[in-house]
């Protein structure tokens, strides 16, 4: 497994720390859903950053409240076909305006990387080494997308549309130097 | 037609690139089996009894020459020389190599055609009316729409593992020919008392295991907020759709138990939160979309020209064929023709390669170039002008698709069954092609009128046997085929499922149990002008059912 971040693979600084272990002073920890939701209010005034692991069956409205604290979420799939944290990522990202790093952890190959970029994820656990290495490629297999999300890139229609006010734009020139 | 541009095109063959490179991987071991399935699934690719087959996406239905001759070239250079025509408007090839793969598809790609999201838990190929932009009864292009759903959820990044498969069909004629009420969405565009064009939003309909008809969950959206309110009803099942039971993973199950009352406030909250924003459509991208599918120049034509009623009069199958499979057209002088798929003793919606080549030269003769599909897995030539009617009618009987019976008793609609099929329990094309054999005398079987059969091989209901006026269901029994028949059945815009008549019977007595059954609707009607479905829904089932099991 590789931790990839800005199209390079990077070491974790996280420190998972599970259900019943004490929450280490200044490192950055990843703590279970439950546990961090346990203790919120305490965590949120640590010295270091914070992370909650997510579930994909847990509403993430629940999560909302507590995302401006936090300098990570880390959503799951337990399985690759297994794709409710999508949702989850654009919700996060789009709707509760997340800026922390979300990180897609589970079974993530390589064959996601540009789903997963697109609904909002900027931080991957690569199952397989080799995916890993092939994230660039991966992340220009497209340059054609059809649909808006909250990354940005420009849709097909969109695109079209300028492409026709260009043209349409560049025929009233022609057409007023023809007339002077 | 719709006008590929260059966007639609780069994203193909960015396709065909991506699945080369995962057909390779697969082939060095660098993915197991369990990793590809999902990828290859959604390029359309499945692992069949004998073979990988191919299912190739025709969007909407609609098909241009070029593109017909495609697949002709395809099954001619990487299967046995046919194709299988769906009923989800799709074309399938059942004996094509994996390593192959990736060359036939940057072959379909050269012509805008693809396999992408015809398989695999994502938005599969939209269908609509096949006679879309033709028929009378129609308020306007349905494809426009379909076109911009088919956009909207090519790749989508958010819906592309969804629990399980997900179909949406787009029509807006008063009669439904696009099964819109068994689809997880089904679109039904309609005026409001304002006057104003909206749809009308049906979910949560599906045959396979547990059949439901779709529920309306909105009377009435505004064209400007179709795609966000998809959105938003992918959204809550992607979320909340069952991913423990593959079984009850469809929207359907979702929709039954949460009841569509609340089914539908969940959307409508998650609607209201983004309709107003980037996927609220402003008339300039819809007007993108519909200014790039071209219609013919249909010329100013006058209905019944004489050249049709003189051979009308004197060619007798020709008139025979002309009441059945020839439809009004919108534009006068015009007609719309289907072409039959269903021969005696063929297996339904078979064309082989040679006929698909030869239907490409005609539809660029005498329909503009383009083909459509139907989902009743017949093809339709849809802008022929009156007068060639009787030129074209003698084209295509000598290529073998003129039998006149199209809705009749013989135009079966039928999955591939335990020919080629994995999953099935029991063979359903040679039941079909018995039965053409049995209803042969097509005197007969117009004299019984509108009369549609499916056959499905296994539960999965791929024949949509539910909604067949008779329907036929192939399971195992101590490793017999048995079949049990239901009847009632019907898809369109009074859908319902068909009522089990009793006890499943073997595969030798399923072609008498339908002919007792039609002897029965013979013996029960009111009048020759009452279709089989009417007088089951006047008299029930009991009737019918005593006359099959009171001999067995």
């Amino acid at each position: 497994m590789r931790l990839v971040k800005a199209g390079r693979i990077v070491e974790d600084r996280f420190v998972r720390v599970l259900d019943e272990s004490a929450v280490p002073d200044g490192v950055p920890v990843l703590l279970p859903a439950a546990r961090f939701l346990a203790d919120a209010e305490e965590l949120g005034r640590r010295d270091a950053p914070t992370g909650v692991m997510w579930p994909n069956n847990r509403k993430v409205a629940e999560l909302a409240p507590h995302l401006d604290r936090l300098a990570l979420v880390a959503l799951m799939f337990p399985a690759f076909k297994d794709g409710r944290a999508f949702s989850q990522a654009r919700l996060i990202r789009e709707r509760y305006g997340f800026r922390g790093e979300l990180r897609a952890t589970g079974q993530v190959l390589r064959d996601q990387f540009l789903f997963l970029l697109r609904a909002g994820f900027d931080a991957f656990e690569v199952t397989k080494d080799a995916d890993a290495g092939a994230f660039a490629e991966a992340e220009r297999r497209y340059s054609v997308f059809y649909q808006p999300t909250g990354d940005g890139r420009a849709t097909a229609l969109r695109a079209r549309l300028a492409r026709v006010r260009t043209s349409a734009g560049q025929m009233l020139e022609a057409a007023g130097e023809f007339h002077r | 037609m719709y006008v590929h541009d260059d966007f639609d095109r780069t994203l193909i063959a960015e396709r065909v690139a991506e699945f080369r490179d995962q057909v390779r991987r697969r082939l060095s071991g660098e993915l197991t089996e369990d990793e590809f399935k999902p990828l290859r699934l959604m390029n359309g690719v499945y692992l069949q009894l004998h073979a990988y087959m191919l299912r190739i996406a025709i969007p909407y239905g609609t098909l241009s020459s070029n593109q017909m001759r495609t697949l002709a070239h395809v099954a001619r250079r990487y299967d046995r020389g046919y194709g299988h025509f769906t009923t989800r408007q799709n074309i399938q090839f059942n004996w094509i190599k994996l390593a192959e793969l990736p060359d036939a598809m940057a072959d379909l790609a050269a012509s805008g055609l693809h396999g992408m999201q015809t398989s695999g838990n994502c938005v599969r190929n939209i269908t609509t009316d096949q006679w879309a932009a033709v028929a009378p009864d129609e308020i306007e292009d349905p494809r426009i729409w379909a076109e911009l759903v088919r956009q909207y959820t090519t790749l989508h990044p958010e819906f592309s593992f969804l629990p399980r498969k997900f179909k949406i069909a787009v029509a807006a004629a008063a009669k439904d020919r696009a099964a819109l009420r068994v689809h997880d969405i089904g679109l039904r565009l309609h005026r409001n008392g304002a006057g104003e064009t909206g749809f009308e939003v049906m979910v949560g309909g599906g045959l396979g295991r547990t059949p439901f008809i779709a529920k309306t969950i909105k009377p009435f959206l505004l064209k400007r907020d179709v795609l966000s309110y998809i959105e938003a009803i992918l959204r809550v099942y992607n979320q909340y759709g069952r991913r423990d039971n593959i079984y009850k993973a469809r929207i359907k199950i979702l929709v039954h138990e949460l009841g569509a009352e609340a089914f539908a406030r969940e959307v409508e909250q998650e609607w209201q939160a983004i309709k107003d924003g980037a996927l609220a459509l402003d008339p300039a991208v819809i007007a993108e979309i519909a200014a790039r599918f071209r219609y013919p120049a249909y010329e100013r034509l006058a209905d019944n020209p004489i050249e049709l009623n003189k051979a009308r009069a004197t060619d007798r199958r020709f008139d025979t064929w002309f009441g059945n499979s020839v439809a009004r057209h919108r534009m006068p002088g015009y007609a719309i023709v289907t072409l039959s798929l269903k021969p005696e003793g063929g297996p339904p919606g078979d064309a082989t390669a040679e006929q698909m080549d030869a239907i490409a030269d005609l539809a660029e003769r005498y329909s503009a170039g383009e083909i459509r599909v139907g989902h009743e897995q017949n093809l339709v030539l849809p802008h022929v002008r009156q007068r060639d009617l009787y030129a074209l009618w003698r084209a295509l009987d000598a290529i073998g698709v003129a039998t006149p019976n199209v809705g009749l008793v013989s135009d079966i609609i039928a999955c591939p069954g335990l020919d080629y099929c994995s999953l099935a329990n029991a063979r359903a094309i040679p039941v079909a092609q018995d039965l053409t054999r049995r209803f042969r005398n097509l005197d007969v079987a117009r004299g019984l009128g509108r009369l549609h059969i499916n056959i499905s091989g296994c539960i999965n209901a791929c024949g949509h046997h539910h909604v067949g006026h008779i329907g036929i269901l192939g399971i195992e029994k101590n490793g017999e085929e048995f079949y049990q028949v239901t009847i009632g059945g019907r898809a369109d815009e009074d859908a319902a499922l068909g009522t089990l008549i009793g006890p499943a019977v073997p595969s030798g007595e399923v072609v008498d149990v339908v002919e007792d059954l039609v002897a029965a609707y013979v013996e029960l009607r009111e009048r020759p002008g009452e279709i089989f479905l009417d007088t089951v829904k006047r008299v029930g089932v009991e009737p019918f059912k005593e006359r099959v099991y009171a001999a067995r």
